[in-house]
């Protein structure tokens, strides 16, 4: 197959995907026990108005034309409108977004170096004291809540030691202003990079600063995978004739780990990147609420409490789409790296 | 077959295999700790109410966020209320959670994943499909969804967190039924007639178990740490029952007072509590999968 029709073919795979997913979430909201109308209004409400509610979201017409109207509005990037204010889903998803992301990108950051790093110091001692301990500190990662490890670090850093931010992205109030031309400025909404863009060393330290702890908060809770796949990895490859024929050559053994040995390791840590990004957005909720992190996690939280259901169907889409949107990419890019993926 | 000679068949050479630790080396080790962990925490809420020097729900029994001290080991929180007695009585919630998403998921998972790979064909692809789904999707997220809906309550937890994880056991069973029904003695028992009811169960279920085991395990530590999750975005139960998580997710607020002793005792209950699971779920895993075998 070539590269062209196993692209195809994979897009095709993912439309059932995420049919099943939209029609899941659909039913989810509106035939489980509990009218989501009357729920939201925890039953102290007059008739009339329960009725004019949902006739504003739409609740009061038939199932079926509810479900064509919810997928003709998300082909056009309508997630409905909130039941607290009507206030459109997307505008608030796409405003809250940038934050997360720009915390799953540095959580994925901290968790990848660390988890290669200390993977491939454990296969390189295997059996010894350093091994072990590399391996127990994989496990125990597993089985921390990502808030309690967050609360820990909050409770270290921020208030015993003030060394960073207890919580939020920034000073209240301020932004970044990002890459301004003529009066116009252009942000991406990570405030790493519109730091960078507005050239301000002083908004780049604040961001940091303030995205330390979150991130590595998630980042070591979900390190622990890498160290293993890249361990049990690395423990296969060193025994490979080419790696002997590396050392045999008189290479020195830094240029043969990580020049030519990681190198043969790295595919499987791609895919598990890719497998990973569900569980990076779900520790992504807990650590926003965690650190007051204004995401899309700290919305959906936000609006558990509200009970406002709209609201939270449109994150849950969202999350999804996003989850399918990158394993594509990843399975993608696998194949491309890793021709005999299209056989 | 009757249940006797299953047992002698599964169990036995489980625990061999797990004690003699020449053979199973690091994991036998791991699975042992780990399942004196769980017996450890599993006794203590269990015995809560004889050995937890105070109400765990009782407000003001010592002074409001009181430090660890003789009268109260583990300090007070902002309610006076013993942390000791708290942590002693916090794991029932979730002990209950887990156990009976793992059953949700046993009753369900199991026979989905043996009949649609014994059978095959579109029923396999559609089973697949729609676990592959479910699979792919963020857990917490999932179950959060569905929580927010059924509402709060230990039942309602627990079908959450099932939804999320029966495709771990349809998954690990397929890959599994798909291998062994190939094999001769299955084909043999094909020959002599036997049913598929009972090749399935009787003669492809006891190979699968092991495999169920594990999986199994490491649910119940996921299970955990979800309902940890569940009760911090806010969906867990009422007040009015001691729960880690609820300390937890309460204990946040108390933070910029000071009071470390509130989040970390029944945090590290938590953590304990699945790492017992983790280790036991790796172990199993570690013995009966012969690629991660070193």
């Amino acid at each position: 197959m070539s590269l062209r029709s196993y692209i195809i073919a994979r897009i095709l795979l993912s439309v059932p995907m995420i049919m099943l997913l939209l029609t899941f979430v659909f039913l989810l909201i509106r035939v489980l026990p509990g009218d989501p109308a009357m729920l939201h209004f925890e039953k102290n409400v007059e008739p009339a108005t329960l009725q004019a509610f949902k006739h504003e979201l739409g609740l009061d017409k038939p199932l079926i034309t509810q479900y064509f109207d919810y997928l003709a509005g998300l082909l056009r990037g309508d997630f409905g409108k909130s039941m607290q204010d009507y206030s459109p889903v997307s505008q608030q998803i796409f405003s809250a977004f940038p934050a997360t992301l720009e915390l799953a990108i540095w959580a994925t950051i901290i968790m990848v170096a660390l988890g290669i790093s200390l993977g491939v110091t454990a296969a390189r001692s295997y059996n010894s004291t350093k091994d072990h301990s590399i391996r127990i500190f994989g496990t125990v990662s597993y089985a921390i809540p990502v808030f309690f490890l967050g609360e820990v670090l909050i409770m270290v850093f921020a208030i015993f030691l003030r060394w960073f931010p207890s919580g939020g992205r920034m000073y209240p109030g301020i932004t970044p202003p990002g890459l301004c031309v003529g009066g116009t400025c252009y942000t991406t909404g990570l405030y790493v990079l519109d730091s960078l863009l507005a050239g301000s060393l002083q908004d780049l330290y604040l961001s940091i600063r303030y995205l330390t702890l979150p991130s590595l908060a998630l980042g070591l809770v979900l390190c622990g995978i890498f160290i293993r796949l890249t361990r049990s990895n690395m423990m296969e490859t060193l025994q490979l004739d080419f790696v002997t024929a590396a050392r045999a050559r008189g290479l020195k053994e830094r240029t043969v780990v990580y020049g030519y040995a990681l190198r043969n390791a790295f595919l499987p840590v791609l895919t598990m990147m890719g497998l990973q990004f569900a569980a990076l957005l779900a520790g992504a909720i807990l650590t926003e609420t965690t650190f007051s992190w204004p995401g899309l996690g700290r919305y959906l939280v936000d609006r558990i409490g509200f009970r406002d259901y709209t609201a939270i169907q449109g994150v849950v889409i969202f999350f999804g789409l996003l989850v399918t949107g990158v394993s594509l990419i990843v399975d993608i890019l696998y194949a491309y790296l890793d021709p005999r993926i299209r056989l | 077959m009757s249940d006797d000679s299953t047992r002698g068949r599964i169990l036995i050479p489980l625990l061999q295999k797990v004690t003699s630790f020449r053979q199973s080396g690091l994991a036998g080790w791991g699975i042992l700790v780990g399942a004196g962990i769980v017996v450890v925490l599993a006794l203590m809420t269990t015995l809560s109410p004889l050995i937890s020097p105070y109400n765990p729900i009782a407000i003001n029994v010592g002074p409001i966020l009181s430090p660890p001290s003789a009268q109260h080991p583990l300090g007070t929180n902002h309610l006076g209320q013993d942390m000791l007695s708290r942590v002693i009585s916090g794991g029932a919630i979730m002990f209950q959670v887990a156990v009976l998403s793992v059953i949700v998921c046993l009753i369900v998972g199991v026979p989905i994943g043996l009949f649609a790979s014994y059978v095959g064909g579109n029923t396999d692809k559609l089973a697949s499909l729609v676990m592959d789904s479910i699979y792919a999707f963020p857990g917490l997220v999932l179950a959060i969804a569905i929580a927010a809906m059924l509402g709060p309550g230990v039942i309602n937890m627990a079908l959450s967190i099932a939804v999320v994880y029966v495709p771990s056991y349809f998954r690990i069973i397929r890959s599994q039924v798909l291998t062994i029904k190939e094999l001769p003695y299955v084909e043999a028992a094909h020959m002599i007639g036997a049913r598929g009811r009972s090749i399935l169960f009787s003669y492809i279920l006891p190979n699968v178990v092991p495999s169920i085991v594990a999986v199994a395990t490491i649910n119940f530590a996921d299970a955990i740490l979800t309902a940890a999750g569940l009760t911090f975005v806010g969906l867990g139960l009422p007040v009015s029952t001691p729960d880690w998580g609820w300390d937890l997710t309460y204990g946040r607020r108390l933070l910029p007072s000071g009071a470390w002793w509130v989040i970390t005792f029944p945090g590290l209950m938590v953590v304990l509590l699945a790492l017992g699971f983790t280790l036991i779920g790796e172990g199993l895993s570690e013995l009966y999968n012969p690629r991660l075998q070193k």
